[in-house]
């Protein structure tokens, strides 16, 4: 079975070996498929449904809510840290991005784009909150109470001094389209980035 | 007991008893000349032993942890929900074994067992027994039945720690523990509610310093308050509500003192059946037992360097309405295996039995329990 294009960047940028820490780990696809490189760690996760499906497909998860943080466990005690489309979802983000970085010498973070042009047709044009494939929601029932756009996420990452190693901009497709080459923040559909924290040099 | 054996049944089963004729030396120093070891066994064990499951059971449990001894048995062994045939604990794979714990009351030698020195029973002069001693006794049963490493050594409450004290202090004799509702070690107000069930039991007149034998009586009244307290703890306020809430024996308020809401006639009939069964020296030494639990005293209490030896897989359960072992108390021990960089995975099961929960038939906490089991037996095949 192949991955998710999205968790297949995330796994390409991950090296063979590496300890790894997948925050709302899901079903634990992304795990299961690390583990098959060496990759160890653990996955968090609040569904006891999903927790089940990653113990069958031993992968060790922990029951976790993410809104909580990350206090039990020690500072720089992961390679990576990985947020897959679940930032937008968080009560602080702000907070979690701090605990990620404390807790991961990397972090992975990948979120939908709120700036994406039919976003912002949606709710300009139509006076609507904007629904759509990466947000198919209405407003009252959407578990995504904080989402940002591209633009927001570098903002956060400047204000925190977390610095940006990589950076991957693509559209549901998961491609890089022309499009997204003239304005990432018009027409990137889903962001993926790689971050750490900036040391003092 | 049904007028057949169920199906999921392991059916009618008989212990048998494994006389260790070597002395054994205890934490405290004490030592026993020899002793019995009383356990059951389900299921089969394959050709390279390689399917042996070791069941801990708690503070009232014994070796009786499912099936039946005859068909008049009103009720199957403890742990019957989890442990059978095609159940949570599959016997038609693995081969589970379940032992009373030394200084119990079912059968291994405990306190109503003959001191060779006196020729007596030992009553209260039965040595207090730690959870590494019956770890220790375990092993011996290990050793005599050929199993050189469990598949998984599995244990709720006072059981969870004998399965945690297993993964730290014989590493190369298991692949898996599991550990449920329990704790790396008991709190004051656990020490404090154990100590009040200790005092309900010595204050008891007949008690005569645990010589009750000998004088022909049985603490009735203190061991039955110790257990009704025990119990209360065992449930959450919940749990109890929906069972009982406010409902009246006779449907009207007598004022009066006698039993009147049905909670106060459970208590009452739990009690009063419990210390027909249960030896009350048993019920201290095991309290003891529990007091004195805290392996990372050895280890300047760092519970992470003590857990740096496991070797095993770690799955650790908890329960959202159990205030005796929180989950918080799993957190502990979950935290202290991910700082060790250990292999565990935890869920903290959402249900209102409280401690008891993980006596109970819960969905979520089967299907959680079994896909690790089922994980348990896929490497035991492949290998």
């Amino acid at each position: 079975m192949s991955l998710r294009v999205d968790l297949q960047i995330i796994s390409d940028w991950i090296p063979d070996g590496s300890h790894v820490l997948d925050l709302g780990c899901d079903n634990g696809t992304l795990l299961h498929e690390l583990q098959k490189r060496n990759i160890t760690g653990y996955g968090l996760e609040i569904d006891n449904g999903k927790i089940a499906e990653c113990i069958a497909s031993d992968v060790n998860v922990i029951h976790a809510d993410l809104d909580d943080g990350l206090s039990g466990f020690a500072d720089q005690s992961f390679d990576y840290v990985i947020l897959s489309q679940t930032l937008q979802a968080i009560k602080r983000p702000d907070f979690l991005l701090d605990e990620i970085i404390r807790v991961g010498k990397q972090a992975i973070i990948t979120f939908p784009n709120f700036g994406h042009w039919q976003c912002r047709l949606q709710l300009v044009v139509a006076g609507r909150m904007p629904v759509s494939r990466t947000l198919p929601s209405p407003w009252f029932a959407t578990p995504n109470i904080h989402l940002c756009t591209i633009k927001d996420f570098e903002r956060i990452c400047d204000d925190k001094r977390i610095s940006i190693l990589k950076r991957c901009i693509v559209d549901h497709d998961h491609q890089n389209t022309l499009g997204i080459k003239i304005s990432r923040n018009l027409f990137g559909q889903i962001a993926l980035y790689q971050i750490n924290k900036t040391t003092d040099s | 007991m049904p007028d057949t054996v169920p199906a999921d049944s392991v059916g009618l089963v008989s212990p048998n008893t494994l006389h260790i004729p070597t002395p054994i030396t205890l934490e405290s120093g004490r030592s026993l000349a020899h002793y019995d070891l009383i356990y059951e066994t389900y299921g089969v064990l394959n050709s390279d032993a390689s399917n042996a499951i070791l069941i801990c059971h708690a503070l009232s449990g014994d070796h009786h942890a499912a099936g039946y001894h005859s068909m008049k048995d009103k009720k199957p062994g403890w742990w019957d929900g989890y442990i059978g045939p095609g159940k949570t604990i599959d016997t038609n794979y693995f081969f589970v074994v379940s032992m009373n714990n030394i200084g119990g009351c079912a059968g291994s030698s405990g306190p109503k067992s003959i001191d060779p020195e006196t020729g007596k029973p030992y009553g209260p002069d039965f040595p207090i027994v730690t959870v590494l001693d019956w770890v220790t006794t375990q092993a011996e049963l290990a050793d005599h039945l050929n199993i050189k490493q469990w598949a998984a050594v599995i244990g709720g409450s006072l059981g969870g720690m004998q399965a945690m004290q297993w993964a730290i202090s014989y590493p190369e004799r298991l692949r898996n523990v599991i550990i449920i509702a329990a704790a790396p070690k008991l709190s004051a107000q656990n020490i404090a509610f154990n100590e009040v069930a200790r005092t309900a039991i010595k204050s008891d007149p007949d008690f005569h310093n645990g010589h009750y034998d000998e004088h022909n009586t049985l603490p009735r009244q203190g061991l039955g308050l110790a257990r009704m307290l025990g119990h209360i703890t065992y449930l959450s306020d919940q749990a109890m509500g929906e069972k009982f809430g406010r409902e009246l024996r006779h449907g009207s308020l007598n004022y009066g003192y006698d039993v009147e809401f049905q909670i106060e006639s459970y208590l009452r009939y739990q009690s009063e059946s419990f210390v027909e069964h249960f030896d009350a020296n048993t019920y201290l030494l095991m309290t003891k037992a529990l007091d004195y639990f805290d392996p990372a005293a050895k280890f300047d209490d760092d519970l992470a360097k003590t857990v740096e030896s496991i070797t095993a897989k770690c799955l650790v359960i908890s329960f959202t309405t159990d205030w005796r072992f929180s989950p918080e108390r799993s957190h502990e021990i979950v935290n202290a295996l991910l700082i060790a960089k250990k292999e565990v995975s935890y869920a903290e099961i959402e249900a209102n039995q409280g401690h008891d929960a993980f006596l109970m038939p819960i969905s979520r906490y089967q299907e959680i329990f079994k896909a690790y089991m089922n994980r348990i037996a896929s490497e035991g095949k492949q290998s």
